[in-house]
């Protein structure tokens, strides 16, 4: 990929309050173009809140996040604009459940980029072919399984063309046999040099795919590093105790 | 045709019938428009009072916006809790009488009846169509808004067909509702189908007989209402049936489960 060494997202001394109840911490990390960060670390540490304010689905108490060295949560800036460029994936996958397969995929680049629908239609069947699911493209979201519901999911964030996409534990809803096809999605993308930030429990996902990963406890990065140095040597205690509980399982 | 004599229930029933049958129809026809198009406009008006109930406040928008933010939704919640919280009886004579002696304007009872159907219908509608968008899960939101999508756009395209459809029930029950409660508008002279029975049953003082008569119309037209919505909602729902498609590659990649490519698959497509 093109400009390897610039950061497309940076957050810096970023905090996020509910009430009285600290979230996140001064948080700061960056991103380049290309890179996958996976953030790990337990329950209730910020992994999700954090993601959730990149995306300015809540919206920071204090602190900046920059994109492409603009700096979004100033006033004047289009947050709208912003999100059409970041995709997102969900937990519980969120697809619309008034649509179809195919409209699903097809309404972000209708309404929000304003595309002709041939086009959009174009774009979707592309995306949704990528992902496995050009088969189902008049089936309505419950009729799917949770991991095919997934990837329709990842095929209508990448019909946007986002420059990058952030996953908020896109296997944690799924059964076990349906987690491998998501995965696989992923680490195609991984391979493809799509910029990701990824919350997840799939440590060996983590240790495989990503440029960097990223542990979080009690809202604050614990430790960040290369997957190989992180996970055979971390120099947290608190990385230590969080990764031996994934060893012992 | 003879008048039939004091006790012959029936007698008086076919007498009546063949006489003021053509009133009670035009009554029920009255009735039927009023409650139509009352209804209609009334989720016009619920819908549009339910969306801007639920617009979102801007901290960080000027402080005349926010004036005009809480001006807005002090006027929608008036409009909702006096219009609820009064009988239409008596906003119907307040209405009709009071816009003639204040503000001069004559209006006649019909026009009179549709309006008045219309708001009272509209602020059930705008709590309703709050009800049910506060039904949707919040992800869907998030979801419209997390491609890009406005406030507007979020609405329109993913949260009200949704609202919708769940609301359609108690749609279908204002129309009913409202069916049954014209009749309250014979205080201001609407001839609808109450309006008709009452001048009948004055002409021969046979109240039972005409009001049996009456009631049978009301009952058939909530009773063809009600099943026409329930076909409608069957109707939106689609075939309940589905089978999966089994070609998918990723979901099972080493073939381990055998694969049926043809024969009774996807029948989702029309």
């Amino acid at each position: 990929m093109e400009e390897v060494n610039s950061p497309i997202l940076q957050v810096s001394h970023l905090s996020k309050s509910f009430g009285d109840h600290q979230v996140l911490k001064d948080i700061d990390f960056e991103t380049c173009h290309g890179n996958v960060i996976c953030i790990i670390g337990a329950s209730g540490s910020g992994k999700s809140t954090l993601l959730r304010c990149i995306n300015l689905l809540e919206t920071p108490t204090s602190g900046q996040i920059f994109f492409h060295g603009k700096d979004i949560t100033s006033k004047g800036s289009n947050v709208n604009v912003y999100r059409s460029k970041v995709g997102m994936v969900f937990q519980s996958f969120n697809l619309f459940n008034n649509m179809t397969v195919l409209q699903n995929c097809m309404a972000g680049t209708t309404k929000v980029l304003k595309k002709d629908k041939k086009t959009a239609e174009e774009i979707a069947m592309k995306y949704l072919k990528k992902v496995g699911m050009g088969e189902y493209i008049n089936a309505k979201p419950h009729q799917l399984s949770g991991g095919q519901q997934q990837r329709v999911a990842i095929a209508r964030a990448l019909a946007m063309e986002p420059e990058m996409l952030l996953f908020d534990e896109p296997t944690s809803a799924l059964d076990p046999q349906m987690v491998g096809e998501v995965l696989q999605v992923m680490r195609d993308l991984a391979q493809e040099g799509m910029t990701m930030v990824i919350v997840t429990h799939e440590m060996a996902f983590a240790r495989d795919v990503s440029s960097r990963v990223v542990f979080m406890a009690d809202g604050v990065v614990a430790e960040e590093n290369t997957p190989a140095k992180l996970f055979s040597n971390p120099q947290q205690e608190s990385t230590r105790e969080f990764l031996s509980r994934f060893r012992n399982q | 045709m003879n008048l039939p004599n004091e006790a012959d229930f029936f007698g008086w029933v076919l007498y009546l019938l063949n006489k003021y049958g053509m009133i009670f129809l035009r009554g029920a026809g009255v009735t039927l428009m009023l409650a139509l198009i009352g209804t209609l406009i009334g989720c016009i008006i619920g819908l549009l009072v339910g969306v801007l109930r639920t617009l979102p406040y801007n901290k960080k928008a000027n402080p005349v916006f926010k004036i005009l933010y809480k001006l807005l939704q002090f006027i929608l919640a008036a409009y909702i809790e006096v219009f609820r919280g009064t009988p239409m009886i008596v906003q119907a004579m307040v209405l009709y009488y009071g816009s003639k002696q204040m503000f001069g304007v004559d209006m006649s009872a019909m026009f009179a009846g549709f309006f008045i159907v219309s708001i009272n219908t509209g602020a059930y509608m705008a709590e309703t169509v709050r009800g049910g968008i506060d039904s949707i899960d919040v992800g869907q939101t998030e979801a419209a808004k997390a491609i890009g999508m406005t406030h507007w756009q979020t609405m329109f395209s993913v949260i009200m067909p949704q609202t919708l459809r769940n609301i359609l029930p108690q749609i279908g029950n204002n129309l009913i509702i409202n069916i049954k409660d014209t009749s309250v508008l014979n205080i201001i002279s609407v001839t609808e189908l109450f309006f008709s029975g009452n001048s009948a049953a004055g002409a021969y003082f046979r109240y039972f007989e005409v009001f049996f008569i009456i009631s049978v119309i009301y009952f058939i037209m909530t009773f063809t209402c009600s099943r026409l919505l329930r076909w409608m909602e069957r109707k939106i729902d689609g075939s309940g049936y589905y089978s999966l498609v089994e070609i998918d590659m990723m979901a099972d990649p080493c073939g381990h489960n055998p694969v049926k490519k043809h024969g009774g698959k996807q029948t989702w497509k029309k």
